[in-house]
């Protein structure tokens, strides 16, 4: 909502200065979002210095000059004016400005051969004298120092720009504005100088309101004016308006714009020559259409309140007018409609249509039903006193009648919900300011509702008023309170955490990316998950929600290794999507990661990263957040977008069926797809709503500290088996063979080929074996050994190598 | 000169002289293998009488240990110099480089959730959470914004079905619905999230992260609102004093309502958070209104308390000089490196919020 100080001041009497004024509406809600002047054409024109000037090569008597106008770089600009010297400060006017003088339009051109970018202006292309030998001449003293700055101060008058929130209907005029501030303390509203309407005769244009269902029209009020003269507006009324950067169009519209802006009573103006023998407000059918006053043609569904004649659609009511009964200037005898259309009806046809108008805007938050005839009143004695013409008597036509809201206010109220305290007779004060009307009663007020606050309906909007006037900055600040109701974080998010944490300490770097993604890329890596599309997406590259984190990191590793990073970690823990409604989402924690293990260090040999060193980031991070990896059990079972060799699903349990996690390589096909350049490319995901977490505490957790200083021996294995025989299964053969003097077991050899069978491999163990009561005989360990390799080749197949 | 004498300042000088292992193992055969010179007067002793074997005796095993103790202490010395010797050859340029190490990081919007949630964490706030996918009832209808409201245009929704049954959250307060729906009286929670509109330029994200805070029981009023965000301004922001305001405005799901702004001023090109003489809006927030406790079946003349929302990402671009919102979301390797955290900077109030 835009308007000057002056026009706030035809409502208010005040004796504020503006900042004051500014800070006012800030403090009793009115959002000030600027306070400056129209920018004017004349702000192009700027004070420059002449840095160097030389003869133009192919023009005896034009000039290129270099040229400082305050910026880094210069600019080049050719001159004809013989003054054009070294050292002069003059008026330089850069591409795009409009010379006032003859209103033309300065672009980059070419002169003889030599670019010039904007001009260097004369004080008669500036209207500043007739002076138009040579370009202007500024003293240096004065005008040293501002270069680059404007040389024409803006005159204009400066236009405050509130943003009203969508409840304060009553401020979409600037005399709801003043009635605020009066309430506030900035002084006295002025009366509106309306005298009585001279009129003459009927309005004979018959109107009626249809009875129908969801009538949108509560109440329509209509008055003729006949043998106008429509003409431009006067400039009072131009200068008005443009000041508020509206465009003057001709004295009927900017009538009923005015009156629009300085009072929130939207009005139309009908020719009435043009009307089809009567108006008719009534539902629209399907398929109905007109051409509006943007000239667009808009076909209506049914239930749409429509402002018709006999012919047909004249304008939807409260929204837009038609054009085929538009006002011109030849315009002799006028309509004036002034109505009261429902919120609802409004919103819902303007969505509907996607039309966007500042009558729609003030109807769908509520205009002030009862300033119906208040409305025709001053628009009509304006027309009249600007364009001339006979004022009929008002017709008002009544579907429902309006009645004011009643609410009852308990005094304790105010301290129950700001903590300060305010006097019964401060509180009647405001709230009559506001228009309120009170009926005192014991310990509380009986409130009427002025008619242009719709969005008043109980006790804590009363709360709100009062708070609001008397200032925000009366709220007292109590200490918080140390009281915790329960543990900050759950389990469940303290897990998020850990593991969070845990992943970024191994050298990944953790991003956000958006939700949503491309469902191109998406399908790589969706599986059997439904495609969850959305209705209206930002661009149609990010037209689905993720059904997996790789779908985005895969893209913003594809763009850092074309940013010429090679050896890259990243991860992030979110949401990905299952489905379209509330709780189809779990969170994941993806992991990516290219290039080599090492390169270019001269230590190491450079080597590709391989699914065991995805391996062991998942492995560490799941013992790091409590889990214990020994019960952990890992199969073949991944997604499709793993390399189907070289990847695995990792179980909470041996039972469970659905897994915690997966790691390995990533298929080559993707890698192909996405077209990616890297040495190696390995992945890892850890679905945190899929680990069970135990209730207790660490403290209720650890189990007692059993250790053993009895004598500690190794012993090594190695068995040929069968080359698809899991390590896993035979580590657990081992370790089930006595779980009580085994105590751990290491694979040092995997060996396939020369002197193995094809189809076998050998796999090379260390055993660790100690017993918690006594030193371990030498028969003991034979014992133990021969145990162990029977149990191997019996179980297994395996043969232990000779 | 007794022979033993004899032997021992032969051996004594002997011993000086020697610089390698073999001589002093030479050395040490003469003296003590089976036919060595003191086993040799050990013999002799058997042919002596009592008193003389117990003079000698004595003599000798003095003798034996003194040879034996310079014998080791020669030997601990060549073995000394041998070392040192090795290590004149052992030397390697440390200057060289490592193996490689990968420095992790944590994101910016993650550290500055983990420190919001320690702030409020030290006032008996806990941490509620919400589905990114909402109804419609939740994000809006619940919180007095019912359908054909204007302020649902304030929110540019991402719908996921034709009816705009279902939606990406918008805010995080329908957490707030979800909380006190599933639970009872009084309720004193954080939720923080991401939050998403369909508006995307240079300060307008897509998605974005919100704060929601909750504080509900049965004499909360405004005062305890204001003392809770001035606490958590001034810890989040690691200073003494801030300059607040409290600004009038509106939302549905609160009344009455108010934006806060702090004060800033401009130091060489940077924002300084206290007690400049500019203004800067960071949140909103108000009182629960009556209509929404009522949807959520919480009787508000019995209950009654605040709510805010706050932008995180807006709070760590001004915490930590970030200028471009949009590069949140862009993961670039060299932005995550450069405004990342070290993932053991755990925010926490004895070890201080941030490093």
């Amino acid at each position: 909502m835009k308007f000057t100080i002056d026009w706030l001041k035809d409502h208010l009497d005040t004796k504020l200065n503006d900042e004051k004024i500014i800070d006012k509406l800030t403090n009793v809600g009115l959002e000030v979002e600027s306070f400056q002047s129209q920018p004017s054409e004349l702000d192009n024109f700027i004070v420059a210095k002449i840095i160097r000037s030389e003869k133009h090569p192919n023009a005896d008597r034009l000039k290129v000059c270099e040229v400082d106008i305050g910026r880094n770089e210069n600019v080049k600009v050719v001159c004809g004016a013989p003054n054009a010297k070294q050292n002069l400060i003059t008026i330089y006017a850069p591409p795009g400005a409009i010379i006032p003088k003859n209103q033309m339009k300065l672009s980059v051109s070419k002169i003889r051969g030599v670019t010039s970018y904007g001009m260097l202006c004369s004080e008669s292309e500036l209207k500043l004298s007739d002076e138009s030998e040579g370009i202007t001449e500024l003293p240096e003293n004065k005008y040293e120092n501002k270069i680059g700055k404007n040389y024409f101060s803006n005159n204009a008058p400066k236009v405050i720009d509130l943003s009203i929130t969508p409840n304060r209907a009553d401020c979409l005029g600037v005399r709801g504005i003043a009635r605020d501030l009066v309430a506030a303390g900035s002084g006295k509203l002025r009366k509106t100088n309306s005298s009585e309407i001279k009129s003459f005769g009927q309005q004979n244009i018959k109107v009626k309101i249809k009875k129908e269902k969801n009538q949108g029209c509560s109440t329509f009020g209509s008055l003729l004016i006949k043998d106008v003269k429509n003409k431009e507006s006067p400039k009072w009324l131009k200068d008005k308006l443009l000041s508020v950067g509206q465009k003057p169009i001709s004295a009927i519209v900017d009538i009923t714009n005015y009156v629009m802006l300085d009072l929130n009573r939207p009005l139309h103006a009908y020719d009435a020559d043009k009307i089809d023998s009567e108006i008719i407000v009534r539902n629209s059918k399907k398929g109905e259409s007109f051409e509006a006053l943007d000239k667009k043609k808009y076909v209506l569904e049914d239930n749409m309140c429509v402002i018709t004649d006999k012919t047909g659609i004249l304008g939807l009511g409260g929204i837009i007018g038609g054009t085929r009964s538009s006002t011109e200037f030849g315009t002799k005898n006028i309509l004036l409609e002034s109505a009261y259309f429902y919120p609802k009806s409004i919103r819902k046809t303007s969505k509907l249509l996607s039309i966007d108008t500042d009558a729609k805007h003030r109807f769908e938050r509520g205009i002030d039903p009862n300033s119906i005839e208040e409305g025709l009143l001053v628009a009509a004695n304006l027309i009249k006193k600007i364009c001339g013409g006979i004022i009929s008597k008002k017709d008002i036509q009544i579907y429902e009648k309006f009645k004011k809201r009643k609410v009852s206010f308990p005094l304790t109220k105010l301290q129950s919900i700001t903590g300060f305290k305010v006097s019964e007779k401060e509180i009647v004060k405001i709230l009559e300011n506001l228009g309120f009307k009170i009926t005192k009663k014991k310990n509380f007020l009986d409130l009427l509702v002025p008619s242009w606050r719709p969005d008043i309906e109980q006790e804590i909007d009363i709360v709100e008023e009062i708070a609001r006037i008397i200032g925000y900055d009366k709220i007292k600040m109590e200490l918080p309170e140390k009281v915790r109701i329960k543990p900050t974080l759950n389990k469940q998010q303290k897990l998020f955490h850990f593991l969070q944490r845990s992943v970024a300490s191994k050298g990944y770097l953790e991003t956000v990316t958006w939700s949503f993604t491309d469902s191109k890329i998406n399908d790589l890596f969706k599986e059997d998950k439904k495609e969850i599309e959305i209705v209206n997406p930002i661009s149609s590259d990010l037209n689905v929600l993720r059904s997996s984190i790789f779908s985005n990191l895969i893209y913003y590793l594809k763009k850092n290794l074309e940013r010429d990073f090679k050896d890259i970690s990243m991860f992030e823990i979110g949401p990905l999507f299952t489905g379209n409604k509330p709780g189809e989402q779990e969170i994941a924690l993806a992991g990516i990661k290219s290039g080599l293990a090492s390169r270019l260090n001269w230590l190491e040999k450079d080597r590709k990263l391989d699914v065991f060193d995805s391996k062991r980031d998942v492995m560490q991070t799941l013992c790091e957040i409590g889990l214990d990896i020994n019960k952990l059990k890992i199969d073949i079972k991944t997604p499709s977008y793993y390399h189907p060799g070289k990847s695995g699903a990792i179980y909470q349990n041996s039972i469970d069926k659905v897994p915690i996690a997966y790691f390995g390589e990533i298929h080559p096909n993707i890698i192909h797809k996405v077209d990616i350049k890297t040495d190696a490319l390995i992945i890892f995901e850890i679905f945190l709503d899929r680990i069970k977490i135990s209730e207790g505490k660490i403290k209720d957790l650890k189990s007692n500290f059993q250790y053993s200083d009895f004598q500690k021996s190794e012993r090594d294995f190695a068995f040929v088996l069968d080359k698809s025989f899991e390590v896993q299964e035979l580590i657990k053969i081992i370790s089930d063979v006595d779980k009580d003097l085994i105590k751990s077991i290491r694979v040092f050899d995997v060996y396939e080929g020369e002197n193995i069978d094809k189809d076998k491999k050998s796999v090379a163990l260390n055993v660790t074996i100690q017993s918690r009561n006594k030193s371990l005989t030498d028969e003991d360990l034979n014992n133990l050994n021969k145990l162990i390799i029977s149990s191997v080749e019996n179980k297994t197949g395996a043969k232990l190598r000779s | 000169m007794s022979d033993i004498i004899k032997i021992k300042a032969e051996y004594s000088n002997k011993l000086k002289e020697v610089s390698d292992l073999k001589e002093i193992n030479q050395l040490k055969s003469e003296l003590f293998g089976k036919s060595g010179k003191i086993s040799i007067e050990f013999k002799k002793l058997g042919s002596l009488n009592s008193e003389e074997r117990k003079k000698i005796s004595i003599e000798l095993n003095d003798t034996k240990s003194q040879l034996q103790n310079l014998i080791e202490k020669k030997i601990k010395d060549i073995e000394i110099n041998e070392i040192n010797l090795k290590l004149k050859n052992e030397r390697v340029d440390v200057t060289l480089p490592e193996r490689t190490f990968n420095r992790g990081k944590i994101h910016p919007v993650s550290q500055v959730i983990d420190e919001i949630s320690s702030i409020f964490s030290e006032i008996g706030f806990s941490v509620e959470e919400g589905p990114d996918v909402e109804n419609e009832y939740n994000n809006f209808t619940a919180l007095n914004t019912p359908e054909n409201h204007p302020a649902r245009d304030m929110h540019d929704t991402f719908y996921l079905d034709k009816n705009k049954k279902f939606l990406l959250r918008t805010h995080t307060s329908p957490v707030q619905v979800r909380t006190m729906l599933k639970g009872k009286p009084p309720f004193k929670i954080i939720a923080p999230g991401r939050t998403y509109r369909s508006d995307s330029d240079q300060t307008h994200a897509p998605m974005f992260h919100q704060v929601e805070g909750l504080h509900i029981d049965k004499n909360i009023n405004m005062a305890h609102l204001k003392g809770c965000l001035n606490y958590f301004i001034k810890e989040f922001f690691e200073v003494d004093k801030i300059n607040m305001r409290f600004r009038p405005s509106h939302f549905p799901f609160t009344e009455p309502s108010a934006e806060v702004d702090i004060g800033y001023e401009l130091k060489d090109g940077k924002i300084i958070i206290g007690e400049g003489g500019q203004w800067l809006e960071i949140l909103g927030c108000g009182m629960v209104h009556p209509n929404v406790l009522k949807n959520v079946k919480v009787n508000p003349s019995k209950y009654q308390g605040y709510a805010f929302g706050i932008g995180i990402d807006r709070l760590a671009m001004l915490k930590y000089g970030i200028n471009d919102l949009r590069a949140f979301f862009e993961t670039d390797y060299r932005w995550l490196s450069h405004f990342g955290f070290d993932p053991l900077d755990v925010p926490s109030s004895y070890r201080g919020l941030s490093r």
